[in-house]
């Protein structure tokens, strides 16, 4: 088993269900989706754009571009969420806000999942 | 094109290796931000307020980057000057190393010369003219690269050593010269060069080490077949070797040197005709020139230039005394044992009755201790004198020797030849078969019009990108003869101050200074010199097409096509009105 490699799936895996954690429930309605997960969603997720640089295969540059898209989906998201509480003023946000956030954390999650998705490929190809 | 191996992204290996620092700085900061929205703000209407994520974002931004805007948007509760006092502590720790992370790896060696190569690579990419690649920067490319720049070209230069690479960043060149400090004899190095470039027009290849110089010739051969290469061979082993698979030109200074004197020792007037056609600008005139003597001479060291001069004297039939310090090796000759600089030892091998001196050690100083010494003892002596470092030059100058013979120079002065005027050579070799008689005629003929100093000679082909102007004249069917390009577009009464001396024809029917009335065909080539300037004049003539009617005709154009019309409906309708 290699140190290493645990880190690596365990923030890939992190980013996942934190955005999932994020994004269930229905899209208007802001007592279902909790900033404070939000917040983590993007730390992690900015973590495990960081570990994937400096791999030269085309699998990590896939797996490069998954957490670039997440990342952006994801930054996106908290701007929209900043704009809206900071400078329309409204909190707790009124629904059609809070679906707009929810969506692109939806988008983020696609992103992750296949993130996921190749890990899980990779680790089948190797059979050991 | 054969594939140049991509080197991998400098970005990506930047990103690689910050990729700590950055986690730990993203950890830090994120971190901060959070421990800021959980701790309690000042009371409002008795609840405490808590900062948002937009905000402890912002404050902790200004602050951890040191620039410290103060409590926005309320003073602070201490709880939460309680956690601020934290990540300060914290982010300076984080930024502080990942700057020394990023500032060990701009000063590391490997990401220098990585990124110094990937400018390189772009630079000869983009290179859109044509272009010579040079192979070593010494003083021999230096000359190379110096003359070329002047004459217009552009250059690609790898050379071994990094401070004589860097030197060329410093060097006040008209164009760009892409440099880089690699060892040349290293194919990769050399596709990265241009060699395989579609612009590329030539390898030189004048590196110190000849093993390099042959592996250029042999890359240069089997990647890019049709380039002419110019290689530099120090030993006759390595001379046949280059030639034992078609380099082009292979320049041996050694070699040039002795067939220069065996010519001049044949042939003096062949010997000065060639030394005048052949001199760099500045060179000494023609008949200053005092031709070797026939007569006994003296050769101090027996080394490799030794034996070729040696060889070169015993074919023309010289007395030859030796001054080494080994003892006797050679049993033909007069051997005299000892160090040439002393007076004693000149005088045990004859210097006063001596009408050569052929000095060839490998040391300059000792070259002009001999040269001193033999003069105070024999004034009228011919002093051939190796030069083996350029730098000493001011020093040969003030001794003035009669032949003065420079290595690199040879070798500068032979590429040059051949890159600029190739036609230059094969009437050389004319020059050869002509007997002393012609030789000092066409001298004589020459000088008188052109100066004793060293003229410019070029070669040109009268085709379409050469000469489009009289090419044009020429396939419409005009007969026109040397005697009438050759003038001034200034006054068509007056010469320029150039004269051909060489025409090559396709079907092998080539003129030696071919006659005035010798009509001009389109696909000749020729070989003109002349004063400096008259290039220029002479190139206008056969491009420009006013410049060419004007010589031709003397009339001045137009030089506009509305205004061209106008003059020939005015010339059409003056023939037919009745007189």
């Amino acid at each position: 088993m290699n140190f290493e490699k645990v880190i690596f799936g365990f923030f890939i895996l992190l980013a996942a269900t934190l955005n999932f954690g994020f994004f269930i429930g229905a899209l208007d309605n802001p007592v279902l989706h909790d900033i404070y997960e939000l917040f983590a969603a993007i730390v992690v997720s900015l973590i495990a754009t960081m570990l994937k640089f400096g791999d030269r295969t085309q699998i990590g540059a896939i797996h490069l571009a998954t957490s670039l898209v997440a990342d952006l989906q994801l930054l996106a998201a908290a701007l929209v969420w900043g704009h809206a509480a900071h400078i329309l003023g409204s909190d707790p946000l009124a629904p059609a806000q809070m679906a707009r956030v929810v969506s692109l954390s939806g988008g983020a999650f696609l992103a992750n999942a296949v993130s996921v998705t190749i890990l899980i490929a990779e680790t089948i190809m190797q059979r050991r | 094109m054969t594939p140049v191996a991509r080197h991998q992204s400098i970005f990506l290996m930047i990103m690689r290796r910050l990729r700590a620092p950055l986690i730990l700085l993203i950890a830090i900061i994120s971190v901060s931000v959070l421990g800021l929205t959980l701790a309690p703000g000042p009371l409002v209407d008795g609840r405490p307020e808590y900062m948002s994520f937009f905000r402890a974002f912002y404050f902790i931004s200004y602050t951890a980057t040191t620039i410290g805007f103060g409590e926005i948007p309320h003073a602070f509760s201490d709880q939460q000057r309680l956690w601020v006092l934290l990540c300060i502590y914290m982010s300076v720790i984080g930024w502080a190393y990942t700057l020394g992370t990023v500032f060990k790896l701009l000063s590391d060696r490997n990401l220098q010369q990585a990124i110094a190569l990937m400018r390189f690579v772009r630079a000869v990419r983009r290179m859109s003219e044509p272009f010579y690649l040079l192979c070593g920067y010494g003083e021999t490319g230096r000359m190379i690269c110096q003359e070329l720049d002047r004459r217009g070209y552009r250059m690609v230069v790898v050379e071994r050593d990094e401070t004589r690479a860097g030197e060329i960043d410093l060097s006040s060149y008209a164009a760009d010269v892409p440099a880089l400090a690699a060892n040349a004899g290293n194919p990769g190095t050399l596709l990265h060069a241009g060699l395989t470039h579609p612009n590329c027009i030539g390898a030189i290849a004048v590196t110190d080490d000849d093993d390099a110089n042959l592996a250029i010739s042999i890359a240069a051969r089997l990647l890019a077949p049709r380039l002419p290469v110019l290689a530099r061979a120090r030993t006759r082993e390595t001379a046949a070797n280059m030639a034992s698979f078609g380099t082009a030109h292979i320049i041996h200074p050694f070699m040039a040197l002795t067939d220069t004197l065996a010519l001049a020792l044949r042939a003096p007037a062949a010997w000065r005709l060639l030394g005048w056609l052949t001199g760099l600008p500045g060179a000494a005139p023609a008949e200053r020139r005092r031709e070797p003597p026939r007569g006994p001479w003296i050769l101090c060291a027996y080394n490799r230039l030794g034996r070729l001069l040696l060889k070169t004297l015993d074919d023309s039939k010289l007395p030859v005394t030796i001054i080494d310090p080994a003892p006797r090796i050679d049993s033909e000759h007069h051997w005299v044992q000892g160090d040439a600089s002393g007076a004693a030892t000149l005088e045990a091998a004859g210097i006063r009755a001596a009408a050569g001196l052929a000095i060839c050690t490998d040391s300059d100083v000792n070259n002009l201790s001999i040269a001193v010494t033999a003069r105070e003892l024999n004034k009228e002596v011919f002093v051939l004198l190796r030069q083996n470092h350029f730098s000493n030059r001011p020093l040969f100058n003030a001794f003035a020797s009669d032949l003065n013979a420079v290595p690199s120079e040879i070798i500068a002065r032979e590429c040059l030849t051949i890159l600029s005027t190739p036609l230059l050579a094969p009437f050389l070799d004319v020059i050869r078969e002509h007997d002393e008689q012609w030789c000092a005629w066409l001298l004589e003929r020459m000088t008188r019009r052109l100066g004793a100093r060293a003229p410019e000679t070029w070669s040109m082909r009268i085709n379409l990108s050469q000469a489009p102007a009289l090419y044009q004249r020429l396939m419409r069917g005009e007969t026109i003869v040397l005697d009438q390009i050759l003038r001034s577009h200034a006054n068509r009464y007056e010469y320029l101050a150039c004269e051909t001396l060489y025409m090559v024809r396709d079907n092998d029917d080539n003129l030696v200074i071919p006659a005035a009335s010798t009509p001009i065909r389109p696909g000749d080539e020729l070989l003109l010199a002349g004063r400096p300037g008259a290039r220029n004049a002479f190139d206008l003539n056969i491009t420009n097409e006013h410049a060419l009617t004007y010589i031709l005709t003397g009339r001045d154009l137009r030089g506009s096509w509305i205004w061209d019309k106008l003059r020939q409906r005015g010339a059409k309708g003056a023939r037919h009105s009745p007189r």
